[in-house]
Protein backbone atom coordinates (compact mmCIF):
# COMPACT_ATOMS: atom_id res chain seq x y z
CA UNK A 1 0.00 0.00 0.00
CA UNK A 2 1.23 3.46 -0.86
CA UNK A 3 1.92 5.65 2.14
CA UNK A 4 0.61 9.11 1.37
CA UNK A 5 3.24 11.72 2.25
CA UNK A 6 2.86 13.67 5.44
CA UNK A 7 1.45 17.09 4.64
CA UNK A 8 1.63 18.54 8.11
CA UNK A 9 5.31 18.01 8.63
CA UNK A 10 7.44 21.09 9.28
CA UNK A 11 9.50 21.08 6.12
CA UNK A 12 12.06 23.63 7.32
CA UNK A 13 12.80 21.60 10.42
CA UNK A 14 13.01 18.43 8.36
CA UNK A 15 15.42 20.06 5.91
CA UNK A 16 17.57 21.24 8.82
CA UNK A 17 17.68 17.68 10.20
CA UNK A 18 18.67 16.28 6.81
CA UNK A 19 21.40 18.92 6.50
CA UNK A 20 22.85 17.88 9.88
CA UNK A 21 22.61 14.18 9.03
CA UNK A 22 24.28 14.74 5.66
CA UNK A 23 27.18 16.55 7.30
CA UNK A 24 27.38 13.82 9.94
CA UNK A 25 27.60 11.15 7.24
CA UNK A 26 30.36 13.10 5.56
CA UNK A 27 32.14 13.48 8.91
CA UNK A 28 32.12 9.67 9.26
CA UNK A 29 32.73 8.97 5.54
CA UNK A 30 34.86 11.77 4.08
CA UNK A 31 34.97 9.89 0.75
CA UNK A 32 31.46 11.17 0.06
CA UNK A 33 30.98 14.37 -1.97
CA UNK A 34 29.24 16.69 0.41
CA UNK A 35 28.94 20.07 -1.34
CA UNK A 36 26.62 18.88 -4.12
CA UNK A 37 24.51 17.00 -1.57
CA UNK A 38 23.98 20.16 0.46
CA UNK A 39 22.55 22.13 -2.48
CA UNK A 40 19.75 19.65 -3.19
CA UNK A 41 18.35 19.07 0.34
CA UNK A 42 15.27 21.29 0.10
CA UNK A 43 14.40 19.77 -3.29
CA UNK A 44 14.32 16.24 -1.88
CA UNK A 45 12.61 17.45 1.32
CA UNK A 46 9.79 18.97 -0.72
CA UNK A 47 9.52 15.85 -2.91
CA UNK A 48 9.49 13.27 -0.12
CA UNK A 49 7.91 15.15 2.80
CA UNK A 50 5.90 17.81 1.00
CA UNK A 51 3.10 15.66 -0.38
CA UNK A 52 4.58 15.71 -3.90
CA UNK A 53 5.85 12.18 -4.44
CA UNK A 54 3.81 8.99 -3.98
CA UNK A 55 6.04 6.26 -2.63
CA UNK A 56 5.91 3.04 -0.65
CA UNK A 57 8.91 2.50 1.60
CA UNK A 58 7.91 -1.11 2.30
CA UNK A 59 7.56 -1.92 -1.40
CA UNK A 60 9.83 0.55 -3.20
CA UNK A 61 8.83 -0.73 -6.67
CA UNK A 62 5.08 -0.55 -5.96
CA UNK A 63 3.44 -0.10 -9.36
CA UNK A 64 1.33 2.81 -8.09
CA UNK A 65 4.33 4.90 -6.97
CA UNK A 66 5.58 8.01 -8.68
CA UNK A 67 9.01 7.40 -10.18
CA UNK A 68 11.85 9.52 -8.82
CA UNK A 69 15.06 9.28 -10.83
CA UNK A 70 18.06 10.70 -9.04
CA UNK A 71 20.46 11.47 -11.86
CA UNK A 72 23.00 13.52 -9.89
CA UNK A 73 24.32 10.41 -8.19
CA UNK A 74 27.20 11.49 -5.99
CA UNK A 75 25.34 14.67 -5.13
CA UNK A 76 22.57 12.77 -3.41
CA UNK A 77 24.12 11.50 -0.19
CA UNK A 78 21.40 13.56 1.53
CA UNK A 79 18.95 10.93 0.26
CA UNK A 80 20.39 8.41 2.75
CA UNK A 81 18.89 10.05 5.87
CA UNK A 82 15.65 10.74 3.99
CA UNK A 83 15.18 7.14 2.84
CA UNK A 84 16.17 5.78 6.26
CA UNK A 85 13.83 8.19 8.05
CA UNK A 86 10.97 7.16 5.78
CA UNK A 87 11.57 3.48 6.43
CA UNK A 88 13.16 2.31 3.16
CA UNK A 89 15.96 0.82 5.29
CA UNK A 90 17.01 1.00 8.97
CA UNK A 91 18.47 4.25 10.32
CA UNK A 92 21.47 2.31 11.66
CA UNK A 93 22.67 1.87 8.07
CA UNK A 94 23.69 5.54 8.15
CA UNK A 95 26.64 4.44 10.30
CA UNK A 96 27.82 2.10 7.55
CA UNK A 97 28.20 4.54 4.64
CA UNK A 98 31.23 3.55 2.55
CA UNK A 99 31.96 0.70 4.96
CA UNK A 100 32.61 -2.92 4.07
CA UNK A 101 29.41 -4.91 4.29
CA UNK A 102 27.18 -1.82 3.94
CA UNK A 103 25.20 -0.90 0.87
CA UNK A 104 25.28 2.90 1.06
CA UNK A 105 28.27 3.81 -1.07
CA UNK A 106 30.08 7.02 -1.92
CA UNK A 107 27.89 7.01 -5.00
CA UNK A 108 24.45 5.48 -4.51
CA UNK A 109 23.72 2.30 -6.45
CA UNK A 110 20.32 0.94 -7.47
CA UNK A 111 20.64 -1.80 -4.85
CA UNK A 112 19.57 0.88 -2.35
CA UNK A 113 15.81 0.65 -1.76
CA UNK A 114 14.30 3.83 -3.18
CA UNK A 115 16.80 4.30 -6.01
CA UNK A 116 15.30 3.45 -9.38
CA UNK A 117 18.26 3.55 -11.80
CA UNK A 118 22.03 3.72 -12.10
CA UNK A 119 23.14 7.27 -11.49
CA UNK A 120 26.86 7.43 -10.78
CA UNK A 121 27.72 8.29 -14.36
CA UNK A 122 26.15 11.66 -15.11
CA UNK A 123 23.68 12.49 -17.85
CA UNK A 124 21.82 9.16 -17.92
CA UNK A 125 18.87 9.86 -15.65
CA UNK A 126 16.81 12.19 -17.81
CA UNK A 127 16.82 9.89 -20.85
CA UNK A 128 15.78 6.83 -18.85
CA UNK A 129 13.17 8.92 -16.99
CA UNK A 130 11.80 9.98 -20.38
CA UNK A 131 11.45 6.32 -21.40
CA UNK A 132 9.65 5.63 -18.11
CA UNK A 133 7.33 8.60 -18.72
CA UNK A 134 6.51 7.22 -22.18
CA UNK A 135 5.86 3.77 -20.66
CA UNK A 136 3.50 5.23 -18.03
CA UNK A 137 1.60 7.17 -20.70
CA UNK A 138 1.25 4.01 -22.79
CA UNK A 139 -0.01 2.11 -19.72
CA UNK A 140 -2.46 4.98 -19.15
CA UNK A 141 -1.02 5.36 -15.67
CA UNK A 142 -1.61 8.60 -13.73
CA UNK A 143 1.73 8.36 -11.96
CA UNK A 144 4.31 11.03 -12.45
CA UNK A 145 8.03 10.89 -13.13
CA UNK A 146 10.44 13.22 -11.36
CA UNK A 147 14.09 13.43 -12.30
CA UNK A 148 16.68 15.41 -10.38
CA UNK A 149 19.81 16.48 -12.24
CA UNK A 150 22.59 18.93 -11.58
CA UNK A 151 23.20 21.77 -14.00
CA UNK A 152 26.75 20.59 -14.73
CA UNK A 153 25.53 17.25 -16.08
CA UNK A 154 23.35 19.06 -18.59
CA UNK A 155 26.56 19.47 -20.58
CA UNK A 156 26.03 15.81 -21.58
CA UNK A 157 24.39 15.83 -25.02
CA UNK A 158 22.17 12.81 -24.35
CA UNK A 159 20.07 15.05 -22.06
CA UNK A 160 19.19 17.26 -25.00
CA UNK A 161 18.17 14.26 -27.09
CA UNK A 162 15.71 13.41 -24.29
CA UNK A 163 14.60 17.05 -23.93
CA UNK A 164 13.68 17.17 -27.64
CA UNK A 165 11.94 13.79 -27.41
CA UNK A 166 9.89 14.58 -24.29
CA UNK A 167 8.29 17.73 -25.70
CA UNK A 168 7.62 16.08 -29.08
CA UNK A 169 5.81 13.24 -27.31
CA UNK A 170 3.93 15.66 -24.99
CA UNK A 171 5.14 13.91 -21.84
CA UNK A 172 3.40 16.16 -19.30
CA UNK A 173 3.93 13.46 -16.64
CA UNK A 174 7.67 14.19 -16.73
CA UNK A 175 9.10 16.73 -14.26
CA UNK A 176 12.75 17.70 -14.48
CA UNK A 177 14.20 19.42 -11.41
CA UNK A 178 17.60 20.99 -11.99
CA UNK A 179 19.68 21.57 -8.87
CA UNK A 180 21.17 24.67 -10.43
CA UNK A 181 24.09 25.34 -8.09
CA UNK A 182 26.06 26.70 -11.07
CA UNK A 183 29.24 24.85 -10.16
CA UNK A 184 30.70 21.81 -11.90
CA UNK A 185 33.76 19.95 -10.58
CA UNK A 186 36.45 22.41 -11.57
CA UNK A 187 34.73 25.77 -11.85
CA UNK A 188 31.52 27.75 -12.15
CA UNK A 189 29.57 26.42 -15.13
CA UNK A 190 29.49 29.96 -16.53
CA UNK A 191 33.27 29.73 -16.89
CA UNK A 192 33.13 26.29 -18.50
CA UNK A 193 30.17 26.30 -20.89
CA UNK A 194 27.51 28.68 -19.66
CA UNK A 195 24.06 27.49 -18.58
CA UNK A 196 22.90 30.92 -17.42
CA UNK A 197 19.85 30.87 -19.68
CA UNK A 198 18.49 27.40 -18.87
CA UNK A 199 14.91 28.68 -18.61
CA UNK A 200 15.03 30.17 -22.11
CA UNK A 201 16.74 27.09 -23.52
CA UNK A 202 14.23 24.62 -22.11
CA UNK A 203 11.28 26.85 -22.98
CA UNK A 204 12.50 27.07 -26.55
CA UNK A 205 12.62 23.26 -26.60
CA UNK A 206 8.91 23.16 -25.81
CA UNK A 207 9.09 22.64 -22.06
CA UNK A 208 7.14 24.53 -19.44
CA UNK A 209 9.93 25.97 -17.37
CA UNK A 210 10.07 28.02 -14.15
CA UNK A 211 12.79 29.17 -11.81
CA UNK A 212 12.55 28.89 -8.04
CA UNK A 213 14.74 29.59 -5.01
CA UNK A 214 15.91 26.02 -4.36
CA UNK A 215 16.54 26.68 -0.67
CA UNK A 216 13.01 27.95 0.00
CA UNK A 217 11.48 24.57 0.73
CA UNK A 218 7.89 25.91 0.82
CA UNK A 219 8.36 27.57 -2.56
CA UNK A 220 9.85 24.37 -4.03
CA UNK A 221 6.97 22.32 -2.59
CA UNK A 222 4.38 24.70 -3.98
CA UNK A 223 5.84 24.78 -7.49
CA UNK A 224 6.29 20.98 -7.60
CA UNK A 225 2.68 20.38 -6.54
CA UNK A 226 1.47 22.87 -9.11
CA UNK A 227 3.54 21.40 -11.95
CA UNK A 228 2.72 17.81 -11.03
CA UNK A 229 -0.95 18.57 -11.35
CA UNK A 230 -0.77 20.59 -14.56
CA UNK A 231 -1.61 18.39 -17.53
CA UNK A 232 -1.03 20.67 -20.50
CA UNK A 233 0.80 18.28 -22.82
CA UNK A 234 4.17 19.80 -21.94
CA UNK A 235 7.01 18.33 -19.89
CA UNK A 236 7.92 20.51 -16.91
CA UNK A 237 11.29 21.83 -15.83
CA UNK A 238 11.91 23.48 -12.48
CA UNK A 239 15.20 25.31 -12.32
CA UNK A 240 16.04 25.47 -8.63
CA UNK A 241 18.64 28.13 -7.96
CA UNK A 242 20.83 26.73 -5.21
CA UNK A 243 24.20 27.13 -3.55
CA UNK A 244 26.70 24.31 -3.66
CA UNK A 245 27.95 23.57 -0.14
CA UNK A 246 24.93 25.42 1.26
CA UNK A 247 25.38 26.53 4.87
CA UNK A 248 29.02 25.57 5.29
CA UNK A 249 31.40 28.56 5.55
CA UNK A 250 34.30 28.29 3.12
CA UNK A 251 32.53 25.62 1.12
CA UNK A 252 29.37 27.46 0.11
CA UNK A 253 29.56 28.63 -3.50
CA UNK A 254 33.33 28.00 -3.71
CA UNK A 255 34.36 27.21 -7.28
CA UNK A 256 36.14 24.01 -6.16
CA UNK A 257 33.57 23.04 -3.55
CA UNK A 258 32.85 19.74 -5.32
CA UNK A 259 36.22 18.35 -4.37
CA UNK A 260 36.64 20.18 -1.05
CA UNK A 261 36.16 18.49 2.31
CA UNK A 262 35.26 20.74 5.24
CA UNK A 263 37.55 20.11 8.23
CA UNK A 264 36.14 17.71 10.86
CA UNK A 265 36.41 20.42 13.53
CA UNK A 266 34.33 22.78 11.37
CA UNK A 267 31.67 20.11 10.89
CA UNK A 268 31.64 19.45 14.65
CA UNK A 269 31.19 23.11 15.45
CA UNK A 270 28.42 23.47 12.84
CA UNK A 271 26.60 20.44 14.24
CA UNK A 272 26.87 21.88 17.75
CA UNK A 273 25.59 25.30 16.66
CA UNK A 274 22.43 24.18 14.89
CA UNK B 1 22.38 -25.21 -49.92
CA UNK B 2 21.37 -21.88 -51.32
CA UNK B 3 17.68 -21.93 -52.08
CA UNK B 4 15.08 -19.22 -51.48
CA UNK B 5 17.18 -16.64 -49.66
CA UNK B 6 15.49 -13.82 -47.71
CA UNK B 7 16.88 -10.73 -45.98
CA UNK B 8 17.46 -11.47 -42.27
CA UNK B 9 16.20 -8.04 -41.38
CA UNK B 10 12.86 -8.47 -43.11
CA UNK B 11 12.31 -11.93 -41.65
CA UNK B 12 12.97 -10.53 -38.19
CA UNK B 13 10.72 -7.49 -38.69
CA UNK B 14 7.94 -9.67 -40.06
CA UNK B 15 8.07 -11.80 -36.93
CA UNK B 16 8.04 -8.70 -34.70
CA UNK B 17 5.01 -7.39 -36.60
CA UNK B 18 3.15 -10.67 -36.08
CA UNK B 19 4.10 -10.84 -32.41
CA UNK B 20 3.11 -7.21 -31.77
CA UNK B 21 -0.43 -8.01 -32.80
CA UNK B 22 -0.75 -10.63 -30.05
CA UNK B 23 1.60 -9.16 -27.42
CA UNK B 24 0.75 -5.59 -26.40
CA UNK B 25 3.93 -5.37 -24.30
CA UNK B 26 6.24 -5.17 -27.32
CA UNK B 27 7.72 -1.78 -28.22
CA UNK B 28 9.72 -1.14 -31.37
CA UNK B 29 12.14 1.79 -31.13
CA UNK B 30 14.14 2.92 -34.15
CA UNK B 31 16.91 5.48 -34.53
CA UNK B 32 15.47 6.69 -37.84
CA UNK B 33 16.31 3.45 -39.55
CA UNK B 34 13.77 1.62 -41.67
CA UNK B 35 12.85 -1.10 -44.12
CA UNK B 36 9.74 -1.71 -46.22
CA UNK B 37 8.55 -4.33 -43.70
CA UNK B 38 8.95 -1.72 -40.96
CA UNK B 39 6.22 0.36 -42.58
CA UNK B 40 3.68 -2.27 -41.53
CA UNK B 41 4.80 -1.90 -37.91
CA UNK B 42 4.63 1.90 -38.15
CA UNK B 43 1.14 1.83 -39.60
CA UNK B 44 -0.40 -0.92 -37.48
CA UNK B 45 1.12 -0.07 -34.11
CA UNK B 46 1.61 3.71 -34.02
CA UNK B 47 1.56 3.74 -30.19
CA UNK B 48 4.30 1.16 -29.88
CA UNK B 49 6.51 2.22 -32.76
CA UNK B 50 8.78 5.08 -31.75
CA UNK B 51 11.33 6.79 -33.97
CA UNK B 52 13.72 8.67 -31.66
CA UNK B 53 15.46 10.30 -34.62
CA UNK B 54 19.17 10.10 -35.27
CA UNK B 55 19.88 9.80 -31.56
CA UNK B 56 21.27 6.43 -30.49
CA UNK B 57 22.02 7.51 -26.92
CA UNK B 58 18.38 8.37 -26.50
CA UNK B 59 17.41 5.16 -28.30
CA UNK B 60 19.04 3.18 -25.50
CA UNK B 61 17.82 5.42 -22.67
CA UNK B 62 14.22 5.33 -23.88
CA UNK B 63 14.49 1.55 -24.35
CA UNK B 64 15.82 1.17 -20.78
CA UNK B 65 12.97 3.25 -19.36
CA UNK B 66 10.35 1.26 -21.28
CA UNK B 67 11.98 -2.03 -20.30
CA UNK B 68 12.10 -1.42 -16.54
CA UNK B 69 8.41 -0.61 -16.78
CA UNK B 70 7.82 -4.11 -18.15
CA UNK B 71 7.83 -3.63 -21.91
CA UNK B 72 9.72 -5.96 -24.25
CA UNK B 73 11.83 -3.66 -26.37
CA UNK B 74 13.34 -4.07 -29.81
CA UNK B 75 15.76 -1.22 -30.52
CA UNK B 76 16.78 -0.91 -34.14
CA UNK B 77 19.64 0.90 -35.90
CA UNK B 78 22.72 0.37 -38.05
CA UNK B 79 25.14 -2.02 -36.28
CA UNK B 80 28.12 0.29 -35.58
CA UNK B 81 25.84 3.09 -34.36
CA UNK B 82 23.67 0.99 -32.02
CA UNK B 83 26.75 -0.48 -30.37
CA UNK B 84 29.48 2.14 -30.39
CA UNK B 85 27.71 5.50 -30.47
CA UNK B 86 25.85 4.70 -27.25
CA UNK B 87 28.09 2.19 -25.55
CA UNK B 88 28.02 3.82 -22.12
CA UNK B 89 24.22 4.04 -22.19
CA UNK B 90 24.19 0.31 -22.98
CA UNK B 91 26.64 -0.39 -20.18
CA UNK B 92 25.00 1.74 -17.49
CA UNK B 93 21.28 1.56 -18.14
CA UNK B 94 21.07 -1.94 -19.63
CA UNK B 95 23.97 -4.22 -18.63
CA UNK B 96 24.49 -2.72 -15.18
CA UNK B 97 20.89 -1.84 -14.31
CA UNK B 98 19.69 -5.30 -15.35
CA UNK B 99 21.57 -6.68 -12.32
CA UNK B 100 18.75 -5.31 -10.17
CA UNK B 101 15.88 -4.53 -12.56
CA UNK B 102 14.77 -7.40 -14.80
CA UNK B 103 14.35 -6.30 -18.40
CA UNK B 104 13.97 -7.52 -21.95
CA UNK B 105 15.86 -5.39 -24.47
CA UNK B 106 17.00 -6.60 -27.88
CA UNK B 107 19.39 -4.41 -29.83
CA UNK B 108 19.00 -5.16 -33.51
CA UNK B 109 22.05 -3.97 -35.42
CA UNK B 110 21.88 -4.18 -39.21
CA UNK B 111 25.08 -4.15 -41.24
CA UNK B 112 27.42 -6.70 -39.67
CA UNK B 113 30.93 -6.71 -41.12
CA UNK B 114 31.26 -5.37 -44.64
CA UNK B 115 27.59 -5.70 -45.52
CA UNK B 116 27.29 -1.97 -46.24
CA UNK B 117 29.79 -2.53 -49.01
CA UNK B 118 30.06 0.92 -50.60
CA UNK B 119 29.39 3.00 -47.49
CA UNK B 120 32.90 2.69 -46.13
CA UNK B 121 34.26 2.20 -42.62
CA UNK B 122 31.73 4.39 -40.75
CA UNK B 123 28.91 2.05 -41.74
CA UNK B 124 30.89 -1.17 -41.77
CA UNK B 125 31.32 -2.93 -38.48
CA UNK B 126 34.37 -4.91 -37.45
CA UNK B 127 34.40 -4.24 -33.70
CA UNK B 128 30.91 -5.07 -32.49
CA UNK B 129 31.54 -8.65 -31.33
CA UNK B 130 34.53 -7.48 -29.31
CA UNK B 131 32.84 -4.52 -27.71
CA UNK B 132 29.50 -6.19 -26.98
CA UNK B 133 30.89 -9.42 -25.60
CA UNK B 134 32.80 -7.34 -23.04
CA UNK B 135 29.49 -6.64 -21.29
CA UNK B 136 28.16 -9.11 -18.75
CA UNK B 137 24.41 -9.85 -18.98
CA UNK B 138 24.43 -9.45 -22.79
CA UNK B 139 24.05 -12.22 -25.34
CA UNK B 140 25.76 -11.59 -28.66
CA UNK B 141 23.86 -13.30 -31.47
CA UNK B 142 25.31 -13.57 -34.94
CA UNK B 143 23.19 -15.57 -37.40
CA UNK B 144 24.37 -16.70 -40.84
CA UNK B 145 20.96 -16.85 -42.49
CA UNK B 146 17.34 -15.79 -42.19
CA UNK B 147 16.25 -19.13 -40.73
CA UNK B 148 18.58 -18.84 -37.74
CA UNK B 149 17.44 -15.23 -37.39
CA UNK B 150 13.85 -16.38 -37.22
CA UNK B 151 14.61 -18.96 -34.51
CA UNK B 152 16.60 -16.41 -32.52
CA UNK B 153 13.61 -14.07 -32.56
CA UNK B 154 11.61 -16.70 -30.67
CA UNK B 155 14.15 -16.67 -27.85
CA UNK B 156 14.05 -12.84 -27.75
CA UNK B 157 10.38 -12.78 -26.81
CA UNK B 158 10.39 -15.94 -24.70
CA UNK B 159 12.33 -14.61 -21.72
CA UNK B 160 13.77 -11.48 -20.14
CA UNK B 161 17.33 -10.70 -21.11
CA UNK B 162 19.64 -8.39 -22.99
CA UNK B 163 20.63 -9.36 -26.50
CA UNK B 164 22.60 -7.84 -29.33
CA UNK B 165 21.61 -9.35 -32.65
CA UNK B 166 23.93 -8.48 -35.54
CA UNK B 167 22.24 -8.92 -38.88
CA UNK B 168 23.71 -8.88 -42.36
CA UNK B 169 22.36 -6.06 -44.52
CA UNK B 170 22.51 -8.19 -47.65
CA UNK B 171 20.54 -11.28 -48.59
CA UNK B 172 22.50 -14.41 -47.66
CA UNK B 173 21.89 -17.98 -48.85
CA UNK B 174 19.77 -20.11 -46.54
CA UNK B 175 21.86 -22.55 -44.50
CA UNK B 176 19.15 -24.33 -42.55
CA UNK B 177 16.45 -25.15 -45.09
CA UNK B 178 16.63 -28.89 -44.53
CA UNK B 179 17.48 -29.05 -40.85
CA UNK B 180 16.91 -26.33 -38.24
CA UNK B 181 19.86 -24.98 -36.24
CA UNK B 182 20.39 -26.28 -32.71
CA UNK B 183 19.47 -23.00 -31.00
CA UNK B 184 19.97 -24.31 -27.46
CA UNK B 185 23.62 -25.16 -28.23
CA UNK B 186 24.35 -21.74 -29.71
CA UNK B 187 26.26 -23.43 -32.52
CA UNK B 188 25.61 -25.98 -35.24
CA UNK B 189 27.91 -28.63 -36.66
CA UNK B 190 27.72 -28.82 -40.46
CA UNK B 191 30.67 -30.92 -41.53
CA UNK B 192 32.72 -33.32 -39.47
CA UNK B 193 36.30 -34.45 -39.79
CA UNK B 194 39.00 -35.49 -37.35
CA UNK B 195 41.74 -33.01 -38.11
CA UNK B 196 40.86 -29.33 -38.57
CA UNK B 197 37.57 -27.58 -37.85
CA UNK B 198 36.54 -24.23 -39.29
CA UNK B 199 34.51 -22.23 -36.76
CA UNK B 200 32.79 -19.22 -38.30
CA UNK B 201 30.07 -16.71 -37.49
CA UNK B 202 27.68 -14.61 -39.58
CA UNK B 203 28.66 -14.05 -43.19
CA UNK B 204 31.89 -16.01 -42.72
CA UNK B 205 29.91 -19.25 -42.36
CA UNK B 206 29.30 -19.01 -46.10
CA UNK B 207 33.00 -18.38 -46.67
CA UNK B 208 33.78 -21.43 -44.52
CA UNK B 209 31.52 -23.59 -46.72
CA UNK B 210 33.40 -22.43 -49.84
CA UNK B 211 36.76 -23.12 -48.20
CA UNK B 212 35.58 -26.56 -47.07
CA UNK B 213 34.40 -27.34 -50.61
CA UNK B 214 37.69 -26.24 -52.13
CA UNK B 215 39.75 -28.25 -49.65
CA UNK B 216 37.45 -31.24 -50.03
CA UNK B 217 37.98 -31.21 -53.81
CA UNK B 218 41.67 -31.62 -53.02
CA UNK B 219 40.92 -34.61 -50.83
CA UNK B 220 41.13 -32.85 -47.45
CA UNK B 221 38.11 -33.05 -45.18
CA UNK B 222 37.46 -30.19 -42.77
CA UNK B 223 34.84 -29.74 -40.09
CA UNK B 224 32.58 -26.67 -40.23
CA UNK B 225 30.78 -25.17 -37.26
CA UNK B 226 28.47 -22.15 -37.38
CA UNK B 227 28.55 -20.40 -34.00
CA UNK B 228 25.63 -17.99 -33.75
CA UNK B 229 25.59 -17.37 -29.99
CA UNK B 230 28.99 -15.89 -29.23
CA UNK B 231 28.45 -15.51 -25.49
CA UNK B 232 26.01 -18.19 -24.34
CA UNK B 233 26.79 -21.34 -26.32
CA UNK B 234 26.91 -24.78 -24.68
CA UNK B 235 30.52 -25.02 -23.50
CA UNK B 236 30.05 -28.66 -22.58
CA UNK B 237 28.83 -29.66 -26.03
CA UNK B 238 31.38 -27.59 -27.93
CA UNK B 239 34.18 -29.05 -25.80
CA UNK B 240 32.97 -32.55 -26.58
CA UNK B 241 32.99 -31.85 -30.32
CA UNK B 242 36.30 -30.00 -30.43
CA UNK B 243 38.06 -32.70 -28.41
CA UNK B 244 37.90 -34.83 -31.58
CA UNK B 245 40.03 -32.31 -33.53
CA UNK B 246 43.69 -31.40 -33.66
CA UNK B 247 43.20 -27.78 -34.73
CA UNK B 248 40.65 -25.04 -35.32
CA UNK B 249 40.48 -22.10 -37.69
CA UNK B 250 38.33 -19.16 -36.59
CA UNK B 251 36.69 -17.05 -39.30
CA UNK B 252 35.11 -13.68 -38.56
CA UNK B 253 34.26 -10.53 -40.47
CA UNK B 254 35.84 -8.48 -37.71
CA UNK B 255 39.33 -7.45 -36.66
CA UNK B 256 41.72 -10.32 -36.08
CA UNK B 257 43.25 -10.58 -32.61
CA UNK B 258 41.20 -7.80 -31.09
CA UNK B 259 38.90 -9.62 -28.73
CA UNK B 260 36.36 -10.95 -31.23
CA UNK B 261 35.46 -14.53 -32.18
CA UNK B 262 39.09 -15.64 -32.27
CA UNK B 263 39.85 -14.37 -28.76
CA UNK B 264 36.64 -15.86 -27.43
CA UNK B 265 37.43 -19.30 -28.84
CA UNK B 266 41.09 -19.23 -27.84
CA UNK B 267 40.02 -18.35 -24.28
CA UNK B 268 37.49 -21.18 -24.42
CA UNK B 269 40.14 -23.66 -25.59
CA UNK B 270 42.48 -22.63 -22.82
CA UNK B 271 39.74 -22.73 -20.19
CA UNK B 272 38.57 -26.14 -21.43
CA UNK B 273 42.12 -27.50 -21.49
CA UNK B 274 41.72 -28.58 -25.12
CA UNK B 275 44.90 -29.42 -26.99
CA UNK B 276 44.27 -27.61 -30.26
CA UNK B 277 46.42 -25.69 -32.72
CA UNK B 278 44.80 -22.44 -33.77
CA UNK B 279 44.64 -20.12 -36.76
CA UNK B 280 42.70 -16.88 -36.82
CA UNK B 281 41.15 -15.54 -40.02
CA UNK B 282 39.93 -12.00 -39.47
CA UNK B 283 40.26 -8.51 -40.87
CA UNK B 284 43.81 -7.16 -40.74
CA UNK B 285 43.49 -4.45 -38.07
CA UNK B 286 43.26 -1.09 -39.82
CA UNK B 287 40.71 0.98 -41.72
CA UNK B 288 40.51 0.99 -45.48
CA UNK B 289 38.74 3.39 -47.82
CA UNK B 290 39.00 1.24 -50.94
CA UNK B 291 35.93 0.49 -53.01
CA UNK B 292 34.96 -2.86 -54.47
CA UNK B 293 32.53 -5.73 -54.13
CA UNK B 294 32.28 -7.46 -50.75
CA UNK B 295 34.34 -10.35 -52.08
CA UNK B 296 37.00 -7.98 -53.40
CA UNK B 297 37.16 -6.09 -50.11
CA UNK B 298 37.41 -9.38 -48.22
CA UNK B 299 40.37 -10.48 -50.34
CA UNK B 300 42.12 -7.15 -49.66
CA UNK B 301 41.78 -7.45 -45.86
CA UNK B 302 42.65 -11.15 -45.71
CA UNK B 303 39.28 -12.80 -45.19
CA UNK B 304 38.23 -13.69 -48.76
CA UNK B 305 38.06 -17.33 -49.87
CA UNK B 306 41.38 -17.14 -51.71
CA UNK B 307 43.28 -15.09 -49.13
CA UNK B 308 41.97 -17.38 -46.37
CA UNK B 309 42.95 -20.51 -48.30
CA UNK B 310 46.51 -19.17 -48.62
CA UNK B 311 46.75 -19.23 -44.82
CA UNK B 312 44.62 -22.29 -44.18
CA UNK B 313 46.27 -24.69 -46.66
CA UNK B 314 49.77 -24.61 -45.13
CA UNK B 315 48.24 -24.64 -41.63
CA UNK B 316 46.21 -27.75 -42.42
CA UNK B 317 49.27 -29.38 -44.01
CA UNK B 318 51.33 -28.82 -40.87
CA UNK B 319 48.55 -30.23 -38.72
CA UNK B 320 48.17 -33.29 -40.97
CA UNK B 321 51.93 -33.91 -40.92
CA UNK B 322 51.88 -33.78 -37.12
CA UNK B 323 48.99 -36.27 -37.03
CA UNK B 324 50.94 -38.64 -39.31
CA UNK B 325 53.95 -38.42 -36.99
Amino acid sequence: MIIEPKHKINLKQKAAWIWRETLSIHRRAPETRVASSLSVIEIFTALYYGGVLKFNAKNPLDESRDRCIISKGHGSICMYPILADLGFFPLEELNNVCKSGGFLGGIPDPVIPGYETVNGSLGHGLGVATGIALALKTKKSDNSVFVVTGDGELHEGANWEAIMFASHHKLDNLNLIVDNNSISMLDYTDNIVSHSNLVERLTSFGWECVEVNGHDVAAVQSILLEKKNTKDKKPKAIIAKTLKGHGVPGLENASLSHIMNPKPELIDSLLEDK
Amino acid sequence: MSIKPLPMRDVFLEKIWREMSVDSLIFFVSADFGSPVLDKIREDFPDRFINVGIAEQNLINISAGLAIEGYKVFAYAIAPFITMRCFEQIRVSLALLSEVRPMNVNLIGVGAGYSYVVSGPTHQCYEDITIMRALPNFQVLSPADHITTSFLFNSCVAANGLRYLRLDAQVQPAVYLLKPPVISDGFHVHNKSNSVCLIATGFMVHTAFKIEKEMSSNGIKLGVIDIFNITNFSKKNLKKILSQYSAIVTLEEGFRGRGGLDSMLFEFISESKLDLKTLSIGVDPGYSFELGSRDELHEKVGIGVQSSLKKIQPFVQTVMNKIKE
